[in-house]
């Protein structure tokens, strides 16, 4: 009976595995889905069998047995939590994706450190040998990890939905005390583990705090558009603090599960980083994006730019063969994908080949642009990755970039000054018109100048993107049929 | 103020500087418009649309000349139109100032403000206003569609039950606005075009439409000011008439648009060339007003030479397509005159210090202001070199060189050994699972596509919520103590990952949709 927990574990493992893999394609990924929820349910379902028949086991560290209070507390738990979740889930809009996942990361480095806690006070017993040490250094970094998921997931919620400023709070010698409180933790680590129990525990809430403020100062640091990359970074995080969660209880459900997450937040962060060509301990660094950017080509040359209008960007849509649009979070803020799909609809009437290119940086979180597209009911074969379409733009009649900026800059091709020289952009300015939306003409995230809007081939149309792209809808319905 | 539209004076001009289309656009701009009964007549615009676009049609020429704040006109005013106007009205035209400075003198003394359509900067900024470059497309297509007439055979190739049809082959010299129009409307036609220019810059565009650009074994660039091209050395030039010579035994149609400003046409297509090539091609000359790049052109001219290869010299190739190229020149004034009048009150207010008014105006206040002070700025860049290797490159990190990753490859095998025997057996064992579960995660998460990023970070968000189960591990016989307290909290708010990330990316899969 002993192996029996083992088991249960392996099965829910592979239903998470299964639900990873089948979002490898749309048509497997509702399936995926389920495979998750159902890997969930029995894992929830045998915590419960281990709880309250001992006998067959629980792992060597589980409390055996439970009163009928607590079971009852257990049960109302679940059922409020799941009903809180499921109200979010849905009333979140899609544009608030990126907020919802962030405020989900940090509920579960805050779990890590309640149960990382629940489970010193439970010990409640000085021990010896060498795996008492081990588990409170288990217990020890389950705390520092969740802590520091909790504040900075909570930090980039903020950011992310206005709260804080998205700009990065910039502390003199931050490396230094972010360093001096690593050191604090791992000086309080050893205390735990080889101190008394009240030390221990008085040590353990000292760790908490640090990681609260690391947490939080880590992200604080970091700037708003670099936000895809951190929401990434702490899904990883999460991952992690469940998998510390998994040595100290311990439970290989949890160090797969956490295993799992862990890697996908850092696969996911690597893209982000690549996309931007920038590397990982630059973005997790910070400060990026609040230097004034230098002159960025030849400044001498007067600059001069053409504007057009929505009547006309209407008539150049219409009459080309082959139209991209590039939507940026700029489209996501004026939420402008409903009118956007209209467009796209209204010019497939009339043969034209209307296609999206998807920048891998572009929204807050990735493959948001994909999720607000698809929320507006735009069919997904015609939604592009960078790499698929960026050899289609010369032989594009128009293109339609909407609120974005940086991932359209040729200066990261061809001007090696640029801060952003080296990162993969699309190259719409190869197609024979460009049409880019923007308020004005003030720089992108990254401050840097976009030679872009300077091309022959490029027209500026000024006003705020949902106005804009109604205009051009409303003229495109005006338009004859053919 | 009051703009008046002239019918052209030239007898064989179709062309009009207004349609009905453009005087709609000057009213909205605060002007009251005046267009000459029958001005538009030859490019199809009857008088009447003028009036339904809110123009008053004029009968008496003089009136009209006499009474105008602004005359716009295609070709250049006769003296005695500009001894009509009033002293400080303005007029807007082509004047060709190099040729006609008697005119350009007269208008300065009748103290007409002048700005010529032919003396628009060529900058990005004023392409909007660059007549030159809308007549040169216009000419450029009309050229190939008198080649079309002139020859005897089709343009594209077919397979037909009769036997089969070779394309027509065209070889278009000079690929600025009007060769590369030419090459385009060939193309459409479906012929198989060649392409030669003395500027390098030019290859990529000419590839973009489609033809084959030739190349001399040669290095030199005939890129001059302003984007046109400039006079080339000796040598080059014989490399590119015995290229010339090669392809004339070849082609079907030859199109001709080499033109180096302020001076004669070059003469590429001499008469030996012209007798080698076969009966029935067509030479079109589009260079026949400064002299012609064919040696046998007769200018204005269409006519068969003894070996029956027609040659074209008309000089007048927009004014033959009146209705399309008056609207296109008609569009370039609107925009020069919304630049002119900023305020929209129907006001001319003529801005010395806007570069590109102050190169179109070649008369203000009695003075002469031609020609103005050089500008340089060629519109086709010559591609720039590719950046240096050096700059490419990033300085290699610490971590690049191999000592140190070989040092810290060493140290952990240390660590570990270290580790493994002074740590419990068990541990090693979870942390064997933990690797291996990276692993599996590694390659699964890699093949996630990209559209479904957000979806695997809400379907993690909800797995991570796993860590309910440490909640429940971690519950008490009693429901009241410390630690069942902050476990129930933890189970309370994973609850909430698992059933708000599951859900969430059920709604949002649920959104993915297929074509049709």
């Amino acid at each position: 009976m002993g192996s029996l927990p083992l088991i249960w574990w392996l099965i829910a493992s592979v239903c998470f595995i299964f639900s990873l893999g089948g979002l490898s394609r749309h048509e497997t990924s509702r399936l995926g889905n389920r495979l998750g929820i159902i890997g969930m349910m029995l894992a929830i379902i045998a915590a419960f069998c281990f709880k309250l028949f001992p006998s067959i086991g629980g792992g060597a560290h589980a409390i055996g047995g439970i009163g009928s209070g607590s079971f009852i507390l257990l049960l109302s738990m679940i059922g409020v939590g799941g009903a809180i979740g499921a109200v979010l889930a849905q009333r979140v809009e899609m544009t608030k994706m990126p907020e919802l996942v962030a405020i989900l990361h940090s509920f579960v480095g805050l779990a890590a450190v309640l149960v990382g806690l629940a489970n010193f006070g439970n010990l409640h017993v000085d021990g010896q040998g060498g795996e008492y040490y081990i588990h409170l250094l288990e217990i020890a970094v389950g705390i520092f990890i969740g802590g520091i998921t909790f504040t900075g997931s909570v930090v980039a919620w903020g950011k992310l939905n206005g709260r804080f400023t998205s700009k990065p709070l910039i502390i003199p010698n931050r490396h230094w005390i972010n360093l001096a409180m690593v050191a604090t933790c791992v000086v309080l680590g050893l205390f735990v583990m080889f101190l008394n129990w009240w030390v221990g525990l008085f040590s353990l809430i000292l760790i908490t705090f640090i990681s609260f403020a690391l947490g939080a100062h880590l992200v604080l640091a970091i700037g708003g558009a670099d936000m895809p990359v951190v929401v990434s970074m702490l899904n990883s995080y999460s991952g992690w603090a469940a998998a510390a969660v998994g040595f100290m209880l311990p439970n290989d459900l949890l160090i797969i599960t956490g295993a799992l997450v862990g890697s996908s937040g850092a696969i996911l962060s690597y893209i982000m980083c690549r996309a931007m060509n920038r590397s990982f301990i630059s973005v997790i660094l910070g400060g990026f994006g609040g230097e004034v950017a230098g002159g960025a080509g030849d400044d001498s040359a007067v600059k001069t730019y053409n504007t057009t209008s929505a009547e006309e960007t209407a008539e150049w849509l219409a009459n080309s063969e082959e139209v991209i649009i590039i939507p940026g979070y700029g489209m996501a803020v004026a939420q402008a994908q409903h009118a956007i799909r209209e467009i796209c609809e209204l010019l497939q009437k009339r043969g034209v080949k209307a296609r999206f290119a998807i920048h891998p940086v572009a929204g807050r979180l990735p493959g948001h642009m994909n999720v607000l597209l698809a929320e507006a009911n735009v069919p997904y074969d015609i939604v592009l990755e960078m790499e698929e379409i960026n050899e289609d733009f010369p032989n594009t009649g128009t293109v339609l970039v909407i609120g974005a900026n940086d991932i359209v800059n040729p200066g990261a091709q061809d001007d090696p000054s640029s801060p952003i020289y080296g990162m993969p952009v699309l190259e719409c300015w190869k197609a024979q018109n460009v049409v880019i939306l923007k308020r004005s003409m003030a720089t992108g995230y990254s401050g840097v100048d976009n030679p872009l809007f300077y091309k022959e081939n490029s027209w500026m149309l000024f006003g705020d993107a949902k106005a804009s792209v109604d205009g051009i809808l409303q003229a495109l319905r005006q338009m004859n049929p053919i | 103020m009051l703009i008046f539209v002239p019918q052209e004076s030239v007898a064989s001009e179709s062309r009009v500087a207004a349609t009905p289309q453009s005087v709609k656009k000057l009213i909205k701009l605060g002007y009251e418009v005046h267009v000459q009964s029958g001005a538009g007549h030859a490019a199809s615009f009857p008088d009447h649309m003028y009036e339904e676009a809110g123009a008053t049609i004029v009968d008496d020429n003089g009136r009209g000349w006499s009474q105008a704040n602004v005359v716009i006109a295609v070709n250049p005013p006769r003296p005695e139109h500009i001894r009509l106007m009033k002293p400080d009205a303005t007029l807007i035209s082509f004047i060709w100032p190099a040729k006609s400075r008697e005119l350009v003198e007269l208008l300065a003394k009748q103290k007409v403000s002048t700005l010529a359509m032919d003396c628009v900067p060529r900058i990005s900024r004023a392409q909007k206003l660059d007549a030159l470059s809308s007549m040169a497309n216009i000419a450029g297509y009309r050229a190939v569609i008198e080649a079309a007439m002139a020859f005897g055979g089709f343009f594209t190739g077919q397979i037909t039950a009769a036997g089969k049809v070779p394309p027509a082959k065209v070889l278009v010299i000079g690929a600025g606005v009007a060769g590369l129009s030419a090459i385009g409307t060939a193309r459409g036609l479906g012929a198989l075009v060649r392409a030669f220019d003395t500027r390098p810059a030019v290859k990529d565009q000419v590839k973009s439409m489609g033809a084959e650009f030739l190349e001399l074994d040669f290095e030199e660039s005939g890129e001059g000011a302003g984007g046109y091209a400039k006079e080339m050395s000796p040598a080059f030039i014989k490399a590119e008439m015995e290229l010339f010579a090669a392809q004339a035994r070849d082609v079907d149609i030859i199109i001709t648009t080499a033109l180096i400003p302020g001076r004669p046409a070059p003469k590429l297509i001499t008469s030996d060339m012209v007798r080698s090539m076969k009966p029935g091609s067509v030479i079109v000359d589009m260079a026949a007003e400064q002299g012609g790049n064919c040696e046998l052109t007769r200018p204005g001219e269409k006519y068969t030479t003894e070996g029956g290869v027609t040659i074209i010299g008309y000089s007048d190739l927009p004014s033959r397509l009146p209705t399309q190229a008056s609207t296109l020149y008609a569009n370039n004034l609107v925009n020069l005159l919304a630049d002119l009048t900023p305020n929209k009150d129907g006001v001319i207010d003529i801005d010395l210090k806007d570069q590109v008014i102050r190169g179109t105006t070649v008369t203000h206040r009695g003075e002469v202001t031609w020609p103005p002070p050089t500008i340089s700025n060629p519109s086709p860049t010559p591609p720039k070199p590719p950046p240096t290797e050096v700059a490419k490159e990033k300085e290699p990190g610490v971590f690049a060189q191999p000592i140190v990753w070989g040092s810290l490859l060493l140290a952990g095998a240390v660590l570990l050994f270290t580790a493994a025997l002074y740590l419990p057996a068990t541990f090693v064992a979870h942390f064997t699972v933990l690797v291996l579960a990276c692993f599996v995660g590694w390659q699964v998460v890699w093949n996630v596509t990209p559209a479904l990023h957000t979806p695997l970070m809400s379907v993690t968000n909800a797995i991570s919520g796993i860590i309910v189960i440490g909640g429940i591990m971690q519950m008490g016989q009693h429901w009241y103590s410390p630690s069942s307290l902050l476990a129930a909290v933890a189970v309370l708010i994973a609850s909430i990952n698992i059933a708000g990330g599951f859900l969430v990316t059920q709604r949002m899969l649920g959104m993915f949709r297929k074509q049709g």
